[in-house]
């Protein structure tokens, strides 16, 4: 859940998308090796966004999760992180057991994007180490006392509920009170997915009314994610952009029609589409 | 207290708002107070990055309507992407055809995916009636065209925005060009068939049956529909909602 609208508004490929440095992909790949340390960042960036799912970009981004030389001040790994946001998104299955080593990584960024992406691979082979993971921030089923930090809790969290890790309900269950509310509405999108229980659900829709617009644009991502229908008068109405408002709605719509047999579209479907329409 | 005082009152108080929520309470006052004097206000509330405050000035301009759509072209944002998409969406709503070169410039060339979209929206919104007849043809003919390219936006939100025109694009030109009219039909049919995003074949989808329930109610109902349009006539000329 990663509440930057940027993630959503005018990021057109043939827009100006920002990528001052037009490469081809052979480039690209030999600047993961490159002397240079911001080309070997960028082209990494670079792979994942065009989705270059060649096997040499592959064995070069995984190669990328062990480097040493890019680091930052605080002792991040810029180029790792980059690299492991990319392999998520070219979804090769020969990065699941590198990403999941990188869930060890002392770099919280870096384990985060591990989570991410291992969520976007889809490896059910991943829920052991993140549940490990998830277990940082608990005592037996409870948090901890003291509100930890420490883990990237929202990209774990995510990550089992999007794999129906159905086992860790209740280890996820207890991060509903945690004291960030991101982290809370992970939760319950986690909840939600793993249960199908409409509490869960509405517990999102009550955030739509919350104060900050960055939580709002927050929980119309995982609204949208989940496809929970009942929520589609809320999303059209809670103060944002339309452009957020529309990507969580064709959520709803998709799982309508993902989950409706008949080739017909069910009212729910029709609903959302007028709702849609509304907003364009 | 008349309009022009109430206005400067509403005015100010958009202008002293201090907080996000003052300020879309202050912008909801003025656009409902619905005073042409308001418009170049609410037109600089839709450039404030506040969303609720944005909804509620389109909803304002759009019931001004005619009045507000002079001032929306000439005062367009052409640095700030937020506020000229709500601009487009206010057009939209107004339906008046003085914009269509904006709506057709804006749906092929922005570069922001949110001002092509409402531009694509706006350009299955037009009033047509508002239209001299010897011109009808032409300019369906001229919006089709930059329908059915907009349709092939890199963006799904704006190929879906371009499929909700088609449909009412087609309706209307079911009895001016009906020899037309199967150039739409194929384009739905084609993006059915090949586009990559579930939400806009599924908008296709519910485009086609809206276009087929027409036809059928054309070949049935004849006579009725023939009454109603004569009785609609007077009326759409008439106000705004």
């Amino acid at each position: 859940m990663n509440s930057s609208p940027q993630k959503f508004e005018d990021l057109s490929p043939t827009g100006n998308s920002g990528d001052g440095e037009s490469l081809t992909v052979e480039q690209a790949i030999a600047n993961l090796e490159s002397a240079d340390l911001g080309l070997r960042f960028y082209a990494a960036w670079w792979l994942g966004r065009f989705r270059i799912c060649e096997a040499a970009a592959v064995t070069g981004l995984i190669k990328a999760l062990e480097d040493e030389a890019d680091r930052t001040p605080e002792g991040g790994y810029p180029l790792r992180r980059n690299a492991a946001r990319a392999l998520g998104k070219l979804g090769d299955r020969q990065a699941v057991s590198p990403l999941i080593g990188c869930l060890d990584c002392s770099d919280f960024y870096v384990r985060e994007a591990a989570a991410q992406s291992l969520e976007m691979l889809g490896d059910p082979i991943c829920i052991p180490a993140l549940i490990e993971l998830l277990q940082v921030g608990l005592q037996g089923e409870q948090l901890i006392s003291q509100p930890d930090l420490s883990q990237p809790y929202e990209a774990i969290l995510e990550a089992l509920g999007a794999l129906k890790a159905t086992e860790c309900i209740p280890l996820v269950k207890p991060f509903l009170e945690h004291p960030i509310e991101l982290v809370q509405y992970a939760a319950a999108r986690a909840m939600y997915q793993l249960t199908q229980e409409p509490i869960y659900g509405e517990r999102l829709v009550k955030a739509l009314a919350g104060e900050k617009l960055q939580l709002r644009r927050a929980v119309l991502a995982d609204l949208g994610a989940i496809g929970y229908l009942p929520a589609a008068d809320a999303i059209a109405e809670t103060l944002a952009e339309n452009s957020l408002k529309l990507i969580s709605l064709k959520g709803l719509l998709e799982h309508q029609v993902k989950h409706t047999a008949t080739s017909t579209l069910s009212d729910g479907a029709i609903k959302v589409i007028n709702l849609m329409d509304s907003l364009l | 207290m008349n309009n022009s005082d109430l206005a400067q009152i509403l005015i100010r108080a958009v202008q002293e708002a201090d907080s996000s929520e003052r300020l879309v309470d202050a912008v909801q006052e003025l656009a409902a107070a619905g005073i042409e004097e308001s418009v170049p206000t609410l037109i600089a509330a839709l450039g404030y990055n506040n969303p609720g405050a944005a909804v509620a000035a389109v909803d304002g301009l759009i019931a001004i309507g005619e009045a507000a759509v002079s001032p929306l072209l000439e005062l367009i944002d052409d640095y700030n992407y937020g506020a000229r998409a709500w601009a487009l969406r206010a057009l939209a709503g107004i339906g008046d055809v003085r914009a269509l070169d904006t709506l057709f410039e804006a749906a092929k060339t922005d570069f922001s995916l949110s001002v092509r979209r409402a531009a694509a929206r706006g350009l299955g919104t037009l009033r047509w009636h508002q239209v001299p007849a010897e011109k009808l043809e032409s300019i369906q003919t001229e919006v089709l065209e930059a329908l059915l390219l907009i349709s092939q936006d890199p963006e799904w939100v704006v190929r879906y925005a371009a499929v909700t025109s088609l449909e009412t694009l087609a309706i209307a030109i079911a009895v001016t060009l009906p020899d037309q009219a199967s150039r739409i039909t194929n384009q739905l049919q084609q993006l059915l068939d090949t586009d990559a995003d579930l939400g806009v074949r599924t908008r296709v989808k519910f485009a086609q049956q809206k276009i087929q329930q027409q036809q059928h109610q054309e070949v049935f109902a004849p006579k009725r529909k023939l009454q109603e349009t004569e009785v609609e006539v007077p009326h759409r000329g008439g106000g705004r909602r």
